[in-house]
This record gives structure tokens, sequence and C-alpha cells, in this order.
């Protein structure tokens, strides 16, 4: 049994997510594989083959592969498939953009987003915008899973496997990327940090975020949005949390302005601390902060960020 | 250019779900259906395109039970030209309403599809991906912009980090984000002239797809269950909680 975890990155670094896989992998037993697809991306390799728990890193460097393009990297995924008992991707965009087309190819029938490993063939994962879990077993030869992030510890790093380089096939060339407008920020990745503040419908404008994001800088935390303040243009869409945006599990997430709809809790309910700001006393979201304060939020906050 | 839609009911986005006791599934017995949010913008996009002199005819197919035919209908309300109901269980992979959904592209001749990113129930996130693996199309997943030129179209997509714009040549699966569009509501007239637009059933022997499961649910079960904490009465309350009790700042 050999697992093949596709690495997350930018072609600069690796990103966390593919830590998370790494340790979903180890679980499932035997040993385990990272593919780097890249462009110059002899960093992320190196960094790939400290991974503790990863016997071999294989590292194919091309044009076709600097954009993260799926038909490109799925393709070259199925030419290395005959080799692997397990294919996981972390559940990321580019995982759920790229995995399904591997799945269909190698004509496997893929797991979603599990979040556990019960062995070599069985996984729980969550349906229904997490408000039930099933336990799901695969008779594919080869299987093929994204993984969710936050149900996995991330894996550590000091090991050393070994490095090969490989030839993917020849580019299908088709798509390419034209545009991007990716979000710079100081702050914490949203999906990894350990404290995320998070303001809703309730916050009210864009310009009034800036109270969200002053009390995210004292804390050292991460912005997030539900889906509503995304919809009305107060923040970029890479900051709905819930489920159909992004799901974290942090140390402490502070919820501001924020309802509670079933769908944003799918988002961030497994997090350790949850503190609840919301004017309303009935707010559903109180139904599951550990701490909740019923105020203003234009008074709590700055008071709050005062106090800390 | 024919647009194809496929759909798929879905338990209400708004209903809250219950595990049965017996874990083998949620209930969904008297429970509100509706169409998969995702797959409403799906067909917004199409109806869009057919309004521009884009597209030709939209064609909505789902793949399922008879009675998800009243859903089927919701969708030729809100403007889609005619149906294909693919007769199967409700219960189907990915994989396999991937094959069926080929199988259809290729006898109406559809020149692009669009899809739902993500269905609210199985949340599975892969038929798209998988149909475009299948039929060689070009692949644009969590689109929030779609322009079609000629025989190329340009996709803004949602990715994790921002927005991404993708250039591909056509025929393409576009599945859809919800920054896509804002859905209309059938009006009804509309749900009248709904009621006789043709919704073709076929069966599942005609598409040559073997729809075996290759997965068994062993259980379904209700989430770990988090109780409500306590309300504090001040900010200081809160700051003294957070450092002293659950010491997370
Ligand atoms: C297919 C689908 C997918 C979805 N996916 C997601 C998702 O991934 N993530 C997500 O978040 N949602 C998602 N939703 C939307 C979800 O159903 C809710 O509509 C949304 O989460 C509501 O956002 P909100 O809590 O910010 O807004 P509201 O529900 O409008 O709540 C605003 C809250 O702010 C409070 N408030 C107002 N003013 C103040 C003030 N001055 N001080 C303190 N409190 C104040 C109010 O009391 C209220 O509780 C999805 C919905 C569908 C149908
Ligand atoms: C009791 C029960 C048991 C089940 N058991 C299993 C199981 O063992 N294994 C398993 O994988 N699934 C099982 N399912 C089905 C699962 O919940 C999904 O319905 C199915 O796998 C399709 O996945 P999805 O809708 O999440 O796909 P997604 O990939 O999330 O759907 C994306 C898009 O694909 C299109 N689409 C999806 N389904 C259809 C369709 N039927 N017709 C037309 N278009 C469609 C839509 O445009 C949709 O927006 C079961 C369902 C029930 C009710």
């Amino acid at each position: 049994m050999t697992t093949l975890v596709i690495a997350n990155h930018d072609n600069a670094e690796l990103h966390a997510s593919t830590l998370n896989t790494v340790t979903a992998a180890t679980q499932v037993g035997g040993d385990v594989h990272i593919l780097v697809a890249g462009s110059g991306a002899a960093a992320v390799a190196t960094q790939a083959a400290q991974v503790d728990g990863v016997a071999k890193v294989l590292h194919a460097d091309a044009d076709q592969y600097k954009d993260g393009v799926s038909i490109e990297v799925a393709n070259l995924v199925v030419s290395l498939a005959g080799d692997y008992s397990h294919i996981m991707a972390g559940s990321t965009t580019s995982g759920k953009d790229m995995l399904p087309r591997v799945a269909a190819l190698i004509d496997s029938s893929q797991i979603s987003d599990i979040m556990a490993v019960d062995s070599a063939d069985t996984f729980k994962r969550p349906i229904y915008a997490g408000n039930a879990i099933a336990t799901v077993q695969s008779s594919d030869a080869t299987k093929v899973l994204t993984v969710r992030p936050t149900g996995f510890d991330a894996a550590g790093v000091g090991g050393s496997a070994e490095l090969a380089i490989i030839e993917g096939p020849a580019a299908d060339g088709t798509t390419s990327v034209v545009g991007r407008e990716l979000t710079v920020s100081e702050r914490p990745d949203l999906g990894a940090a350990d404290v995320v503040v998070s303001g809703g419908r309730g916050v009210g404008s864009a310009e009034n975020f800036k109270i969200i994001e002053g009390l995210a800088d004292k804390l050292g935390a991460a912005v997030g949005a539900s889906r509503a303040a995304v919809d009305a243009g107060y923040m970029p869409n890479d900051y709905q949390v819930g489920q159909t945006g992004k799901v974290v599990a942090p140390n402490l997430y502070v919820a501001v302005g924020i309802s509670g709809a079933i769908q944003h809790l799918a988002g961030m309910k497994d997090s350790k601390v949850i503190v609840a700001i919301n004017k309303d006393e009935e707010a559903p979201i109180f139904q599951v902060a550990d701490y909740g304060l019923v105020a203003d939020l234009f008074e709590a906050v700055p008071e709050l960020v005062e106090a800390l | 250019m024919k647009v194809l839609v496929p759909v798929k009911r879905v338990i209400d986005a708004y209903v809250s779900i219950r595990v049965k006791s017996d874990g083998s599934g949620v209930d969904t017995d008297n429970v509100k259906m509706s169409l998969n949010p995702f797959c409403e913008i799906a067909l917004e996009e199409a109806i869009r395109l057919k309004e521009a002199g884009v597209a030709t005819e939209v064609v909505l197919v789902s793949v399922g039970a008879a009675d998800i035919e009243t859903v089927m209908r919701s969708g030729l309300a809100m403007g889609a030209d005619r149906a294909i109901r693919v007769d199967a269980d409700n219960d189907i992979e990915p994989l396999a309403i991937a094959k069926i959904l080929k199988h259809v592209v290729e006898t109406e001749d559809a020149g692009l599809v669009i899809t739902g990113k993500q269905s609210i129930d199985g949340d599975n996130n892969q038929t798209g991906q998988m149909l475009s693996a299948l039929l060689g199309w070009s692949q644009a997943t969590f689109a929030s912009e779609v322009v079609i030129e000629g025989s190329s179209a340009k996709v803004t997509r949602e990715v994790d980090g921002g927005l991404e714009t993708i250039a591909i040549p056509m025929p393409a699966v576009v599945t859809t984000d919800l920054r896509l569009n804002e859905p209309r509501y059938p009006t009804l007239p509309n749900i009248m002239k709904a009621k006789k637009k043709p919704l073709d059933v076929v069966a599942l022997s005609d598409t040559g797809v073997d729809a075996t499961k290759r997965q068994t649910i062993i259980n379904v079960s209700p989430p770990e269950s988090r109780s409500a904490g306590v309300i504090v009465g001040s900010v200081a309350e809160l700051v003294d909680k957070l450092r002293n009790e659950a010491k997370v700042i």
C-alpha cells in the first residue's frame, strides 16, 4: 500500500493543507509519497521532502504546471496512478478542482472531504453541511480522496525523503490563466490560523469591516466573513467561512454580527472556543458559542480592542 | 449552441436535518425539497445566455426517480425549454451520474454544460469535473463570471486566494459558485407554461451506463453536538473568561 499526496503550493511554498493531508495518508498505513507539480518549484520539493512520514517526493517541473491548471496536473497524476493504492489531495479549491478528474479518468468513485480514516478503505465524511456524518467504505482498487484539513493535525517537519525528478505526459495546453486578483494580507492564512475573527451582515459595510480587522490585528488573527457579508461586497469571496466557503477550526473563533445559519456553522463549529457578539439574544449563533455577548458590535468591539 | 444544465433535487437549504435513529441515513419524509441552489444558479446563467442570443436552447437534465419531477418543473418554470429525466435511483454516485450525463450530452449534441459546484446534501463537489474529464472538454469550476466569445470563453473562478480568470476553448463544462448571478423566481404564468413543456424520460439501460455502487454507506450519524456556553455580562467579563478560563488569549 502506498499513498500519493498531491502537494498544494504556489511554486514558492508548500501550503499548510498538505501537512494535514500527509497525516491522513499516514493513518491509512503503508508508504506516503508527495507529488510536487510546478514550475521553478524546487524549494517546494525540498520542503515536501522534510515532511515527517514521507518516503519519497516526486517532482515534476515544467511550464504546463506553473499555474496549477487542473487538466495538466490531473493528466500527470493519472500517469502515476498505477503505482498507488490511495491518491489524496487537500479539500482546497485546487484539490477539489483537480482530483475528481483523476477519479473519472481511472474509473474510481471519489470520496470527498474525509475527516477521519477508519481503515484503509473506510472513511468518515460530513454530508448535509456537517449535520450528518457518513461512514463510507470504498470498493475501488485505487481510492481517490479529498481530505478536510481541519480533520487532521499537521504533520511535523524534520524528515528527509528521497527526491525523484519525474517527467509528465505532454502538455494539454488548452487552458491558460489570464488574470488573478489575489488577496494580499499580512494576516495569517484563514484556513490554518490559530484565531479567526469573522464579521457578518451586522457589520453593515466594507468600511465598517475595519472594526473587525482592528480586533483581528489585536489578536493576531485571520479575518473571515459570512456569505451575507461577502455577497454584499464587504469582503472578497475568499473570506467566506461555511459549507460552501472555507472550513476553519481555530483555537478561538469570534463571530461578530453573524446570526449563525447552519451553512455558516458548517464552517466553524469545530473551533475549540467560540465567542459570539450579537445584539439579538435569540440569534442561533449563541447556541454554539462558549461565550456570548449580547451587545451592539459598534460599542462592544472597540471596547474589546481597548481591553486586550 | 445548446446548453445542458444538470440539476439535482435536495432537501431545502433552510430545513433542519434529522438523522435517522437506525443510522441508515437522513429523514426525507415530509421534508421540503427544492432545486439545489447551485443548480438554480447554473440554470439562471444558461437562461441569460439564451436571452443574450449566445445559446439557442436550454435543456435541463436530472438523474433520479419520478419523485424529482416536481423540482424539474420548477426549473422549467424558471425558463428552461425542456427537460430530460434519466430514470434511476436517487442515490447513485457522482461518477455514475457523470457517465450518464456524458451520454445525454452526446445524444443532445450540446455545446456547453453548466452544473452546480456542489449539491448541498451530498456536498461531493465532483460531478462537473468528472463530466469534463470524461468528455475531454474544457473545465471551469467555481465560476463567478462567464464570458463566451465564439469558440472560446473567459471564466473568472472563486479560488482560495481570491479570483482567477482562465481562458478556455469551447466546448466546456462550467460549475457555478454563489456569486455568478441571482436566480430569478418563476412567475405564475411561467409556472403554468412549465406544466406543458416537454419532460422526456430516458431509461438508465438506454444510456449503457453501469451505475453499480462502488461505495457502501456503513452508517450515518449526527455530528458531535456542541452545547451552548454562557452569556457574559460585559466586555470585561469576556476578556477575563478568555484569559483565565478558556486560556485562549
Ligand atoms: C446554498 C447556500 C450556501 C450557503 N453557504 C454559506 C456559507 O458557506 N457561509 C455562510 O456564512 N453562509 C452561507 N449561506 C448563507 C446562510 O444561509 C446565511 O444567509 C448567512 O450565513 C447569513 O449571514 P449573516 O449571519 O452575516 O447575516 P444575517 O443572518 O442577516 O445576520 C446578521 C446578524 O447580525 C446581527 N447584528 C446586526 N446589527 C448588529 C449590531 N450592530 N451589533 C451586533 N449584532 C448585529 C443581527 O442580530 C443578526 O443576527 C449559504 C446559503 C445557501 C442557500
Ligand atoms: C439514502 C441515500 C444514500 C446514498 N448513498 C450514497 C453512497 O453510498 N455513495 C454516494 O456516493 N452517494 C450516495 N448518495 C447520493 C449522494 O448523496 C449524492 O446524491 C450523489 O452522490 C451525487 O453527489 P452530489 O449531488 O453531492 O454531487 P456534486 O458533485 O456535489 O453535484 C454537483 C452538481 O452535479 C449535478 N448533479 C448531481 N447529481 C445530479 C443528478 N442526480 N442529476 C443531474 N445532475 C446532478 C448538479 O448540477 C449538481 O449541482 C446517497 C443518497 C441518499 C439519499
